[in-house]
């Protein structure tokens, strides 16, 4: 589905991705994980030419979407939702004015269909009481909740989620992972998700990839991930105070 | 080091920062022209709505201020001809001088500065935060052109703002003008009024509306693309800010006189 092929990217003079190349299966929770500062905002931002690559290319099943320009890179981009690390809602809407955006903008849909959308969207993240609310008057976990509803309100087939559970209490973390958990299982979305957080890698990635370094140091099923030989793998495992068999046990409860 | 690697390096660093200087304006440029493109889109709701929104801005936010820069440079310049004139005896005729100068040059200059400073900031750094803080990126990849949807109401509203914003300076420069005639110069306001309607010619006023309106494009351009292309979060925007109103100062400038030059040379 998404494919990068010795994606090289330098920023700012260092070198950010070190020809990078491996596939997003299609309907698959492709997870990235990292340490701060490692290229995942980064890899994300080239599967939606927000940045391209200085050599490589990235596709999107048979498009090239790191040369792609006006109106193809429109149609390839509208197959995306796509959540911001910082949400990136528009300060000057409210909460509800924000999901609907992208119907306004984008659709033909008549304003009654637009309020039962979006509220449909905003209830699924329990934050329809808000919907009045502007993103200034929200908590950081609140305001990532609108941008996963403004991400899925045009029912993209590929969403892009970085780091969705930061700054979320366990249990509102728990609420989006099933999300993500049921977009893949009832409607087939493929997700590349973007996460410090190993219990919820492990709960709803089919494959999960490590950069460091601007390389891939590992990628692969969360069974195989968690007995990484990979150095660099086993100290971000043990951090988290993931054993090698503790973690996948605790992981499986997640999918109950 | 070798002897030659100052100048040499020196020469580099001038390329460079001439060869930055075109891309930006090339930037700057391709955004105006794109924004244009879009004024076809006006009429729809959220870009109509949008654009009453920034003429409001434009127009309201800094009445206050133009209103006392325009009382006081009609009275300063009342003052300064008007001293000048009475050696002569010719008093009376600081009406035309007033009016002439305000209609032509200092009622758009002085527009043109404070909404750069005032509006024009404001735009950079409301363009600029939305900038580091990814919600451009965030409407590009919605398909939403910033363009579109930022950049073509704040243009027409600043074309249109600033000639509206000139005529209300004029009015209150030329006013301010009949005061220091009245009270300091002993001219009556109404000889004043006479001798300003007799000399001002359309010709003038119409000039200083031109440049106000390109004074206004100018100033949309700038800040929009100097907010559109902040990077590195609030240190970034407070550049975009400065830069856009040292920038649309020069550009004032030079521009102003060019208009100035070409309509009457
Ligand atoms: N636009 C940019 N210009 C310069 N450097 C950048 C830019 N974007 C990201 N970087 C750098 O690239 C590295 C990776 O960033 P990022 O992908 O955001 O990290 P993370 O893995 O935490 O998401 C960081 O060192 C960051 O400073
Ligand atoms: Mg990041």
């Amino acid at each position: 589905m998404i494919t990068f092929d010795n994606v090289t990217k330098k920023l700012g003079g260092k070198m950010i991705l070190d020809g990078v190349s491996f596939e997003v299966p299609k309907g698959e929770t492709f997870v990235v994980v990292g340490l701060s500062g490692a290229g995942k905002s980064v890899t994300l931002k080239h599967m939606i030419h927000l940045l391209v690559p200085d050599r490589g290319t990235v596709r999107i099943g048979d498009d090239v979407i790191s040369q792609a320009r006006g109106p193809e890179l429109e149609r390839m981009r509208s197959r995306f939702g796509v959540l911001f690390q910082g949400a990136a809602l528009l300060q000057w809407l409210d909460v509800f004015e924000n999901v609907a955006l992208p119907l306004r903008e984008n659709t033909k849909m008549t304003e009654e269909e637009i309020e039962k959308t979006v509220l449909e969207k905003l209830t699924l993240l329990n934050m329809a009481e808000s919907a009045e609310k502007f993103p200034s008057d929200l908590s950081g976990g609140m305001q990532k909740r609108v941008g996963l509803a403004r991400a899925i309100v045009m029912s993209p087939e590929i969403i892009l989620y970085d780091e969705p559970t930061s700054g979320l209490d366990p249990v509102t973390s728990r609420l989006i992972d099933g999300l993500i958990e049921n977009l893949r299982k009832e409607l087939g979305v493929t997700s590349v998700v973007v996460t410090h957080d190993l219990h919820s890698a492990l709960s709803i990635g089919t494959r999960i990839m490590m950069i460091d370094g601007g390389k891939i140091v590992e990628n692969a099923v969360p069974e195989e991930f968690i007995r990484s030989e990979n150095e660099t793998v086993k100290l971000f495992l043990e951090s988290q105070y993931i054993t090698r068999r503790g973690a996948w046990e605790k992981g499986m409860e997640g999918h109950g | 080091m070798s002897y030659m690697g100052l100048p040499l390096r020196s020469f580099r660093r001038l390329g460079r920062i001439i060869l930055l200087a075109c891309h930006g304006m090339g930037h700057a440029l391709i955004i105006l022209g794109s924004a244009t493109l879009f004024i076809r889109t006006i009429w729809r709701p959220r870009a109509r709505h949008e654009t009453v929104a920034q003429l409001y801005i434009t127009g309201i936010k800094s009445l206050g201020v133009i209103s006392v820069v325009a009382v006081f440079t009609g009275m300063i310049l009342a003052l300064q001809t008007g001293l000048e004139l009475r050696r002569y005896g010719q008093e009376e005729f600081i009406g035309s001088a007033v009016s002439i100068s305000i209609i032509r040059e200092m009622g758009p200059f002085m527009t043109g500065l404070i909404i750069a400073a005032s509006v024009g900031s404001a735009i950079a750094a409301q363009l600029g935060t939305m900038a580091v803080s990814e919600e451009i990126a965030a409407l590009e990849v919605m398909s939403i052109n910033p363009n579109r949807f930022l950049v073509m109401p704040r243009l027409v509203a600043l074309a249109i703002m600033l000639p509206v914003l000139t005529v209300y300076t004029n009015i209150l420069g030329i006013l301010g003008g009949g005061i220091v005639g009245a009270t300091q110069l002993g001219v009556s306001f109404q000889a004043y009024l006479d001798n300003a309607t007799r000399f001002a010619e359309n010709k003038d006023l119409f000039v200083g509306l031109f440049k106000a309106f390109v004074f206004g494009i100018i100033i949309a351009t700038v800040a929009c693309y100097q907010g559109l292309s902040a990077t590195e979060g609030a240190v970034g925007v407070g550049r975009a800010t400065r830069q856009t109103v040292i920038t649309s100062f020069l550009m004032i400038l030079i521009v102003g006189y060019m208009i100035t030059r070409l309509f009457y040379i």
